[in-house]
C-alpha cells in the first residue's frame, strides 16, 4: 500500500512538472506573461518560507535565531549549504542556551 | 563541448546536492516515523524530488489517507513546479529534443530552478543532465542515511537540522532580492501575504498549500504589472 502512496506522489508530481516543459515549446513573446515567470521562483520560496520557518522548530526564539544567520550569511552571497548550516547552527546553539536560562 | 557543459552543470549541482543531503537527512528521520523503510523513504526521494511534497505525502502516509487525497494534496502544493516548469522551457536551447524535455523536467526542483535560471547562457541538454546528477544522489542518499541513523539523533540536533530547508531557500532569495528592487518588492509582497493568510483568523479556512500557490501568484502578478522585466532574463 505505500507503494501505492508512493506512487501516486511521484506520477502527479512529474506529470505537474513534465506537461509545461513539454507542451509550451514556443518562446513566450509577451512581457507581462515573462516578467510573471521570472518572479515566480523568489515570491515562491519566500511564501513557503515566512511565516513556517518560525514554527520549525522546539521554539520560536531559536528560530528567529536561525532566520537571522541565514539572512546575514545570504546577505554576504554565501553559498547555499554555507547558509543553511549557519541556520541550522543557530538554531542549535540558541536552544542550548534556552535551556540553560529556563 | 559536450563534454565542458555536463562538467560546468556538475559544478554547478555540487553545493546543492550537499545542501540536499542534509535537508533529506531529516526527511529520512521523519519517514522512519512515519512507518516507511528505509529503502521506502529513499524510493520516495528518488522518485518525488521534492521538499515540501514529500513532507506532506508523509503525513498522509502516516494518517491513512486516501489516495485522491494524495494526489489533490501533490496537486496543490507542487503545482508551482508548472510554473517553474514553464520558465524552464522559455530558457531552453532550441536544439533541446521531446525526449530531453522528458528527462528534464522529472528533477526541475525549486534550487536546480533557481540556478538554471541564473546561468548566463541558454540551457543545453547536457548541462541540465550535470546539474541534476549529484543533487539526485545528495536528495535520494542522504535519506536513506537519514533514516538509518535519524532514530539515534537527539531531539536537539533534529530541531536544528529542520531549518536547514528554509535557510537553502533564504540562500536564493536574499542575493536577488540585495540586487534587484523589484524582486525585493515581490518578496516582500510575499511574505507579507503569507504571514496575513497565515495569522488572520478569516483566513484559516486556507491550507498551507493553496497560501503558497496564491502568494506565488499575486506577488509575481504585481512585479510583473508594477516593474516588467527589460530584456530577457534581464533584472526587471
Amino acid at each position: 500500500m505505500i507503494y501505492l502512496y508512493i506512487g501516486v506522489m511521484a506520477l502527479v508530481t512529474y506529470l505537474i512538472r513534465v506537461i509545461p516543459l513539454t507542451v509550451f515549446r514556443k518562446k513566450i513573446e509577451n512581457r507581462y506573461i515573462r516578467s510573471f515567470l521570472y518572479y515566480v521562483p523568489y515570491t515562491c520560496l519566500t511564501a513557503m518560507t515566512f511565516p513556517a520557518i518560525l514554527y520549525a522548530t522546539a521554539s520560536v526564539i531559536s528560530a528567529l535565531a536561525g532566520v537571522a544567520a541565514a539572512a546575514v550569511f545570504a546577505f554576504r552571497d554565501r553559498s547555499l549549504v554555507m547558509v543553511a548550516a549557519a541556520a541550522c547552527l543557530a538554531v542549535f546553539v540558541t536552544e542550548q542556551i534556552l535551556l540553560l536560562v529556563l | 563541448m559536450i563534454k565542458e557543459e555536463i562538467r560546468n552543470g556538475c559544478r554547478d549541482g555540487v553545493p546543492i546536492a550537499l545542501g540536499y543531503f542534509s535537508v533529506s537527512f531529516s526527511f529520512g528521520i521523519m519517514a522512519m516515523g512515519g512507518g516507511l523503510s528505509i529503502f521506502q523513504a529513499a524510493l520516495t526521494s528518488l522518485t518525488n524530488m521534492t521538499s515540501a511534497g514529500q513532507f506532506a505525502g508523509l503525513q498522509i502516509i502516516a494518517a491513512g489517507g486516501a489516495l485522491l487525497e494524495m494526489a489533490v494534496t501533490q496537486l496543490i502544493i507542487n503545482l508551482r513546479y508548472a510554473l517553474m516548469s514553464l520558465s524552464l522551457s522559455q530558457k531552453l536551447s532550441g536544439e533541446v529534443s521531446m525526449w530531453q524535455r522528458l528527462v528534464i523536467a522529472f528533477a526541475n526542483t525549486d534550487e536546480i530552478f533557481a540556478v538554471a535560471m541564473a546561468h548566463g547562457k541558454e540551457l543545453t541538454f547536457p548541462y541540465m543532465i550535470g546539474l541534476q546528477a549529484l543533487p539526485i544522489l545528495g536528495w535520494t542518499g542522504g535519506t536513506a542515511c537519514g533514516a538509518a541513523a535519524g532514530s539515534m539523533l537527539p531531539a536537539a540536533v533534529n530541531s536544528a537540522l529542520s531549518v536547514a530547508l528554509y535557510g537553502m531557500f533564504m540562500a536564493v532569495v536574499i542575493p536577488a532580492a540585495k540586487k534587484s528592487r523589484p524582486v525585493f518588492f515581490a518578496v516582500i509582497l510575499a511574505a507579507f501575504m503569507s504571514c496575513v493568510i497565515y495569522y488572520l483568523p478569516v483566513f484559516s479556512g486556507i491550507s498551507a498549500g493553496i497560501s503558497i500557490i496564491i502568494c506565488t501568484v499575486a506577488a509575481a502578478a504585481a512585479g510583473a504589472a508594477f516593474f516588467p522585466v527589460r530584456e530577457e532574463g534581464g533584472d526587471g
